[in-house]
């Protein structure tokens, strides 16, 4: 066949090949971006990176998209005299300008009242940097995404199993036969899960889901098991009655690694009252669980000292010690909290049948206990013994935001975390797995501030602007016991607020409470649409001023890298690099990439130099924190520590000499030491060597059991991961918790809530799980709203910032209201019609679509696919704004007011993370007269100056796209 | 002879795209020029792409099934899309069974796209010519990429590996053990175009319980049973006997 | 299938020009066996066929059109062995060449230019022997063009002969009424020979393409979405067919017109095709009024072009049990 065009050959160019870290999301896999003739030529899965072992995903495969798109800020702006916030009138200036703005601001507000200046970033992974900057400069108003994201996962689980989900752990499918997803729809492990999951099916594995939606993953579930909303809690509490009841639990996991029969005070009268019975051996360090509880011996029939040598306890019971306290192993006190939650009871509230419910602890139970894997795998504990084999349980779970976005996510997780636990399922082969640097002490060292002593100007915050407390003496209060922080986190309002509440930022602010700020700082976070909850009202706040005339908020700085609807209320503009720009570490002081097997770590290297004036925001930093002469950036002299980002990344130590710093691989001056170790000049090179990731795998018998591995724990120690190598046993009873029950029934000599707190912390700091109703559903007409509505992430999608990428934009290019078509018609929606949705805090009217794959009490969409008008630099009839629509409208970032209080936030009462997904809502159909498009609608923002030009047409060749291809053009806009 | 294709696997595909833009990303540079992309940042975006990720629902509440499903061209060993092309643009290649649009021949005529019964060719509607998945032929025998990686940019892709790629003549390949064992099959057989490209269904793995499984003699609750203990205070025969 | 306006205006008009020169020939072969009185303004032959011609030309024109690459159509010609397609590049210019030849020998009344001229003195006219070339390139263009369709299996509203009837009856039905009309004004005597024949082709025309509205509402499709994607249930129902704002597979295969207007399109088309030029003709010949056949002929392709719009919306791509949601 005459052939005209030969497809084998390749165009021509100059090809360079670098290696780099992707973010498209925060997975962070490993790639390879080619380059032809200095444009990047396409970007794939690196096959020798750990996490991705050589896949990629929608998002990644369309960073070329993200590189060119026209909506990227390319220089700083300053807002216009006399235009409004949100009107997005900006002009460009410079760099130096722009620092010298930010110094002098921010030069003030340390010497005068530090936490005027508040720091908030979003979808970022690199905290420590951020983090350690507010501390320097000594602002406790620092929080990054974790509060509106999953803290209640976080939280839920490293307060009772010292570890938890997404980079911290996971589920071992290699050795997994049956696997329990809930509430997931993407996760932040996204490719890593694909991979594995496919290997489990193909393995023959079962997997179940549980989720009120069937898509992507839950898609390939061999059972889908729908639930209503906000009711996993009440699951679990069944299955775990059940697993009880059948004796399907593994006792020896339970006695040996958990706190299940440890004896538990039970005088009502006595101010110990739900604390463990302790010997008096002497207390260990500060932050460890001191090894000092109490067992009933089965063969003495006595208490003894828990892990006595040959000592078996009972683990359920009432016993009464010598001093005739009344006494029960926790795991008792479990037993009687699940009494009530039997399948029946459970089967009313979740909407899963009670044969279902039975039969998956059934399930569960017997597959963990008559499908067990022994690995010959030898090992030592923490006591001492030596042990010949791993023993794993094959049932893993993996949960999400399904669990954490809802205001009782706290007690679903934890309820979560101790089935796991009964099923002995925990750091064990085809179960739950930990990564380095977890797992953690429960809960863990870090402790936030303690109080108004702890803020003093010119000086860095005395503590973490984010911990763990374990008590109430670690709250961040002042002496009235009030807020200190002004997002209102480890306040007596959301004390285990590890995250911080990021949600809440804007309208205390605004509304000075507890106190005004002065400038608010926000990074890679669209704080004006998809990350704020009720987005409408929040955008009024941001523009909104005092009778003076001075805007309640007085000076907003953004970070961004492309024209998102946050940008336009910024006094002031950052134009970030891309991910291909810039250096960035996956660092072990923040949340590294590490796996089963041990620490991983890993970096950015720029593939291509930064776009217009695009500055890193890494260099942003350590360039304001230098001109600042925050002292871990300042000589003693005075002078500038650290030249630039990569600079600071190698010679950056924790402590001077403590050879800890970002980075774990290649330490030490040549480079032969890891994670501990003088800094090596050479670093950066050594990565970009190596794929740019660093990866230590552990000896195997470190690999199993951490929390009580005596291996596993020295070298952890050794190599500064912990401080102590001391056994993390499984709080099953969170005695941090009851210790805020008992301040604030009065029972404690320390700090106590105020009186209008009092009862909510008595209710919801439970030392054993419980269900509750979601707040928000506990205060709205049930009658009225009879629907949840929850969104999912789509895959190909990252929340609001893929819409400017052209390729992309066209798998979501608009979003609709799923409705299951019973729920629909009977009100009288019609499939592909316009519809309203409304709550009690706002309505939006969208598409319907009808769908049989979401449980008829629920309503879905896509999450953050409809956009403002003109944001991201689309046209302003561009769909995502004329038929696409944001659910947040919906959602109120605050309860309404209630016998517990005014403004508390609609949040999660132990751990202040946003309820999403408790916002409940009635449908029916827009009337045919009205308007063919969503609402609400909003002022269309006008092209930035520095963004480029939208073309009718592109067509993307690597080489010759931004020089003499037809369509070029890159001329920026508005100059 | 050989007959490379793609055989897709719907029992673990989770509809995450990456196939999709993986593809257009590498042939939007590669060696048949790139895909355009029409009204890329306003109404009504479209474009250009060899393969596309689509999801159907499956029976009705609750017992829903949700399938995606990747579609590109199939390379049918009998295609229908070939002869019917007036300039020869549209052809098989004999050694590898590729179904390829000559974009230089083309006259953009669609007379192929009507003449598919899949909807796999896509005219480039800048270009005016018709395009269609290549199945990567450019990076098939490519020596300067490694062996493993001369393979479709969307089976590389693909975070789940349900896209399996080989030789569908060769009995011992991958792809054929799968169709063999895992029941893989055609689309719309019924017209005799043969597609190379095949698809595994969904299976499923239950998991009978058995009575006997729920009562044990290990159960842990019998250990809990707590004896009641003999009085120590009441009489006994020690109190009145002696020996 | 969405109509494309450049593949109606080629095939009718083609059409047109083939049944005109088909007329004119039969004009001609008629005469020449002495049935018709010889045409003594000989130029209406010759002018006839011009017409046909230019035609011919609007439809190769409109050809073009259709065309990603016209400044390659030339490539086209390469694929005759086994594309209808090319087959039609192919026959359409031989067959304009020969109309072009045939009209230039009639217009210039070269009657003498014989090819074989026998002993008795009668001759083998080569306008005559041209003619016979053209009218079986003609057939074989009706061919070429219906089997372009018909040759689809799978669409199968297309994929049968009554295609190819259909479109050679309808290009000689328009072609003669063409003529007609012509005649009226060129050659009165011979009106009413083309209206008689003009109205039964039309007839003939009318009963198959019933034939093959009567078959096509009666097709039971092949392809379901069952075989579409090879699963088995009664209830399937796509949700997303990958991409929001549509696609060439939105924009070539669906219409986007309601039921009701394809219907409506059915019976403007069966009215203006059939029943109305009929009445135009009887009426136009009755009265001699060459303004109500031109307007017959109008009304007839104005009813074609409906007819080609409604051939292509009628045919169900199986493609399209791909992309039935957005
Ligand atoms: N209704 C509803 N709302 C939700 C959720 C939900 O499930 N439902 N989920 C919540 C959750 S979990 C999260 S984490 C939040 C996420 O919400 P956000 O943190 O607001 O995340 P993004 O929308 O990704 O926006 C981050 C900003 O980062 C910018 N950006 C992208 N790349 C870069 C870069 O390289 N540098 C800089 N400086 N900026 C960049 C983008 O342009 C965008 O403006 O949304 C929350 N909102
Ligand atoms: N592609 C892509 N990947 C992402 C992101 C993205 O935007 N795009 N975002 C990243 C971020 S910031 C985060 S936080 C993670 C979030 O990762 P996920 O938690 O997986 O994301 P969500 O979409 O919030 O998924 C929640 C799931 O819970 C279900 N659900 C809602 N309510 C309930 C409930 O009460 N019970 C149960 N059982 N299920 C429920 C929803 O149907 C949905 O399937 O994803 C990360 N990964
Ligand atoms: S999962 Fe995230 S990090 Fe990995 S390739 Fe996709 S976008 Fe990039
Ligand atoms: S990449 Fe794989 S899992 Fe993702 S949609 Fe394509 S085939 Fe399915
Ligand atoms: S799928 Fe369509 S384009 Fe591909 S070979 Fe078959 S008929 Fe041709
Ligand atoms: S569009 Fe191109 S490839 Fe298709 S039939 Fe026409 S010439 Fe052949
Ligand atoms: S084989 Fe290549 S061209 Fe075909 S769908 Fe896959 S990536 Fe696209
Ligand atoms: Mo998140």
């Amino acid at each position: 066949m005459a052939v005209v065009h030969d497809p084998l050959k390749a165009p021509k160019g100059c090809i360079e090949v670098k290696n780099t870290t992707c973010y498209m999301c925060a997975c962070r896999c490993g790639i390879r971006v080619t380059l032809r003739d200095g444009e990047v030529r396409y970007i794939e899965g690196n096959p020798d990176h750990p996490l991705n072992n050589g896949v990629i995903c929608a998002k990644g495969a369309s960073g070329i998209m993200k590189q060119y798109s026209p909506a990227r800020l390319t220089k700083p702006l300053r807002r216009k005299e006399g235009a409004d916030r949100g009107d997005a009138e900006f002009e460009v200036i410079s760099w130096s300008e722009t620092f010298e703005i930010m110094e002098e601001r921010l030069k003030h507000i340390r010497a005068t009242d530090p936490k005027k200046f508040a720091l908030f970033t979003g979808r970022d992974q690199m905290q420590a940097l951020t983090g350690m900057f507010a501390k320097q400069f000594g602002t406790p108003n620092y929080a990054a995404h974790g509060g509106f994201c999953s803290v209640n996962m976080a939280a839920g689980m490293i307060y009772t199993i010292g570890g938890s989900f997404w980079e911290f752990g996971g589920p071992d499918l290699e050795r997994a036969k049956l696997f329990i997803m809930i509430g997931t729809a993407e996760d932040h492990h996204s490719n890593p899960l694909k991979i594995e999951l496919a290997k489990f099916k193909r393995q023959g594995g079962r997997f179940i889901t549980i989720n009120p939606i069937r898509t992507g993953y839950s898609a390939i579930a061999d059972e889908w098991v729908p639930i209503k909303p906000g009711t996993d809690g009440a699951l679990i509490l069944a299955l775990i009655h059940e697993l009880i009841k059948t004796g399907l639990y593994d006792r020896d996991f339970l006695v040996q690694y958990t706190n299940a029969a440890e004896l538990v005070s039970t005088d009502q009268a006595s101010d110990d009252e739900g604390l463990f019975v302790r010997t008096d051996i002497p207390r260990d360090p500060d932050c460890f669980d001191p090894q000092d509880k109490v067992w009933w011996d089965i063969k003495n029939d006595k208490a003894v000292a828990a892990r006595e040598e040959n000592a078996d306890p009972y683990l359920l019971g009432e016993f009464t010690m010598a001093d005739g306290r009344l006494v029960k192993p926790a795991f008792q006190l479990l037993k009687e909290r699940v009494e009530s939650y039997s399948p029946d009871w459970a089967a009313e509230v979740t909407g899963i049948s009670v044969e279902t419910i039975k039969r998956l602890a059934y399930e569960m139970g017997i597959t963990a206990r008559d499908e067990k894997i022994e690995l010959p795998i030898a090992w030592t504990d923490v006591w001492g013994k030596d042990h010949d084999t791993v023993t794993g349980n094959p049932v893993a779970f993996h949960a999400m935001r399904g669990l954490a976005a809802h205001s009782n996510g706290f007690h679903s997780i934890r309820a979560l975390s101790i089935l796991m636990t009964v099923l002995g399922t925990i750091d064990r082969p085809g179960g739950f797995r930990h990564k380095a640097p977890f797992p953690r002490p429960i809960p863990p060292c870090a402790k936030p501030p303690k109080s108004e002593d702890d803020v003093k100007v010119n000086t860095p915050l005395n503590g973490m602007p984010l911990g763990w407390p374990a008590s109430p003496e670690d709250l961040f209060v002042d002496d009235n016991g009030e807020p200190i922080r002004i997002d209102k986190a480890f306040s007596w309002e959301y004390p285990l607020a590890a995250h911080g509440l990021m949600h809440n930022v804007i309208t205390n602010a605004w509304r000075q409470d507890p106190y005004p700020i002065d400038t608010l700082l926000i990074f890679m976070a669209n704080m004006a649409w998809n990350s704020s909850m009720n987005t409408s009202e929040v955008r009024k706040m941001l523009n909104d001023k005092d009778e003076q005339g001075n805007y309640k908020i007085p000076f907003i700085i953004v970070c961004d890298a492309f024209q998102s609807e946050m940008v336009a209320y910024a006094d002031l503009v950052l134009p970030d690099t891309t991910y291909l720009e810039r250096h960035d570490v996956m660092s072990m002081l923040d949340r590294p990439i590490s796996e089963f097997e041990g620490p991983v770590d890993s970096v950015r290297i720029p593939v291509m130099p930064p776009k217009g004036e695009c500055k890193p925001f890494q260099e942003v930093l350590i360039e304001l924190a230098s001109r600042l002469k925050l002292p871990a950036f300042t000589n003693d002299d005075g002078s500038r520590k650290f030249n630039d980002y990569p600079d600071f990344i190698v010679n950056y130590e924790t402590e001077p000499g403590s050879g800890i710093g970002f980075l774990a691989g290649w330490r030490g001056a040549d480079g032969e030491e890891f994670m501990k170790g003088e800094p090596n000049p050479n670093q950066w090179e050594m990565y970009e060597k190596n794929n740019c990731v660093y990866q230590y795998e552990m000896p195997k018998s470190f690999q199993y059991m951490r929390n009580w591995n005596r291996g596993y724990l020295n070298w952890a120690q050794e190599h500064r991961l912990l401080r102590y190598a001391e056994p993390i046993n499984i709080h099953l009873y969170s005695e941090v918790l009851q210790k805020f029950k008992l301040a604030a029934q009065g029972k404690t000599e320390g700090r106590q809530p105020p009186e209008k707190l009092r009862k909510r912390i008595e209710q919801y700091f439970d030392p054993l799980p419980f269900y509750y109703e979601p707040l928000e559903t506990q205060l709205t007409d049930k009658q009225e709203f009879p629907l949840n509505a929850v969104t999912q992430r789509p895959m190909a999608m990252y929340h609001s910032w893929d819409s400017q990428n052209a390729w992309l934009r066209q798998i979501h290019t608009y979003n609709y209201l799923y409705v299951n078509p019973k729920t629909a018609q009977a009100k009288g929606v019609e499939d592909e019609g316009w519809m309203w949705v409304e709550s009690m805090h706002g309505k939006v009217r969208c598409l319907c679509r009808y769908s049989e794959a979401v449980e008829p009490g629920t309503v879905w969409t896509w999450n953050a696919i409809g956009k403002s008008k003109g944001a991201w630099r689309l046209s302003g009839d561009a769909n995502e704004s004329e038929k696409g629509f944001l659910l947040n409208h919906l959602i109120a970032e605050q309860l309404p007011n209630h016998e517990l209080g005014e403004n508390i936030s609609n949040s999660d009462p132990v751990t202040g993370q946003a309820g999403w997904y408790d916002v409940r809502v009635k449908i029916y159909p827009a009337d045919p007269e009205e308007e063919k498009s969503s609402w609400p609608q909003f002022k269309p923002m006008p092209a930035l100056p520095g963004t480029g030009n939208i073309k009718k047409c592109i067509g993307y060749f690597a080489g010759l796209f931004t020089k003499d291809s037809p369509e070029k053009s890159d001329k920026g806009a508005g100059e | 002879m050989t007959q490379l294709a793609l055989v897709i696997d719907l029992n673990v595909c989770v509809g995450c795209h990456a196939c999709v833009t993986s593809c257009k990303e590498w042939n939007t540079s590669g060696s048949a020029g790139y895909l355009t992309d029409e009204n890329p940042y306003e109404k009504d975006p479209t474009g250009t792409f060899f393969n596309r990720v689509q999801s159907f629902e499956i029976g009705e509440y609750p017992k829903t099934e949700t399938v995606h499903f990747p579609k590109s061209c199939l390379h049918c060993e009998d295609p229908p899309c070939v002869p019917v092309c007036p300039t020869g643009a549209s052809y098989k290649r004999l050694e590898d069974g590729i179904v390829l649009v000559d974009f230089d021949k083309c006259i953009g005529c669609r007379y192929c796209s009507w003449a598919c019964p899949y909807g796999a060719r896509e005219i480039d509607e800048q270009q005016k010519v018709m395009k269609k998945c290549t199945l990567c032929v450019d990076r098939l025998y490519d020596e300067s990429l490694p062996e493993s990686e001369r393979k479709p940019a969307c089976v590389l892709a693909c975070p789940t590996s349900a896209r399996l790629f080989g030789d569908v003549h060769d009995p011992e390949s991958v792809v054929s053990v799968a169709i063999r064992e895992e029941g893989g099959y055609a689309l719309m057989p019924e017209w005799g175009t043969k597609p190379a490209n095949h698809y595994l269904p969904r299976r499923k793995i239950r998991k009978p319980i058995h009575e006997d499984e729920l009562q044990r003699a290990d159960n842990p609750l019998n250990k809990e049973q707590r004896k009641p203990r003999a009085p120590v205070d009441e009489p006994t025969l020690d109190d009145s006997t002696s020996w | 299938m969405n109509p494309a306006f450049s593949v109606i205006f080629l095939t009718t008009l083609i059409g047109v020009g083939q049944g005109m020169f088909l007329a004119m020939y039969t004009g001609h072969a008629y005469s020449a066996l002495n049935i018709l009185p010889f045409e003594t303004s000989a130029s209406f032959y010759g002018v006839g066929s011009m017409i046909a011609l230019v035609f011919l030309v609007g439809g190769l024109i409109a050809s073009f059109f259709h065309l990603g690459r016209p400044e390659r159509a030339w490539r086209s010609a390469a694929r005759w062995r086994t594309s209808w397609l090319s087959r039609e590049v192919i026959v359409l210019p031989l067959f304009m060449g020969l109309v072009g030849i045939y009209a230039i020998l009639t217009y210039f009344s070269w009657w003498d230019l014989s090819v074989y001229q026998s002993a008795s003195g009668s001759n083998l006219q080569l306008s005559l022997v041209i003619g016979v070339m053209a009218t079986l390139a003609s057939f074989a263009l009706f061919i070429c063009t219906g089997m372009i369709y018909a040759c689809i299996k799978f669409l199968q509203e297309w994929a049968s002969p009554l295609t190819v009837i259909n479109y050679t009856l309808l290009g000689v039905a328009s072609g003669f009424v063409l003529a007609t009309t012509f005649s009226s004004y060129a050659a009165p005597e011979l009106t009413q020979f083309y209206a008689v024949w003009a109205a039964i082709i039309t007839f003939a025309a009318m009963l198959t393409r019933i034939a093959s509205l009567y078959r096509n509402a009666r097709i039971k499709f092949k392809s379901t979405i069952q075989t579409a994607i090879g699963i088995r249930h009664t209830k399937i129902k796509q949700k997303a067919m990958g991409f929001m704002a549509g696609s060439v597979n939105t924009r070539d295969f669906f219409h986007n017109q309601s039921q009701i207007f394809i219907k409506n399109m059915k019976w403007i088309f069966l009215t203006l095709v059939f029943p109305l030029p009929l009445i135009l003709l009887w009426v136009g010949v009755t009265y001699s009024s060459s303004g109500i056949l031109i307007f017959a002929f109008v009304v007839q392709y104005i009813g074609l072009i409906a007819e080609r719009w409604f051939f292509f919306a009628q045919a169900n791509h199986p493609q399209n049990l791909y992309y039935q949601t957005i």
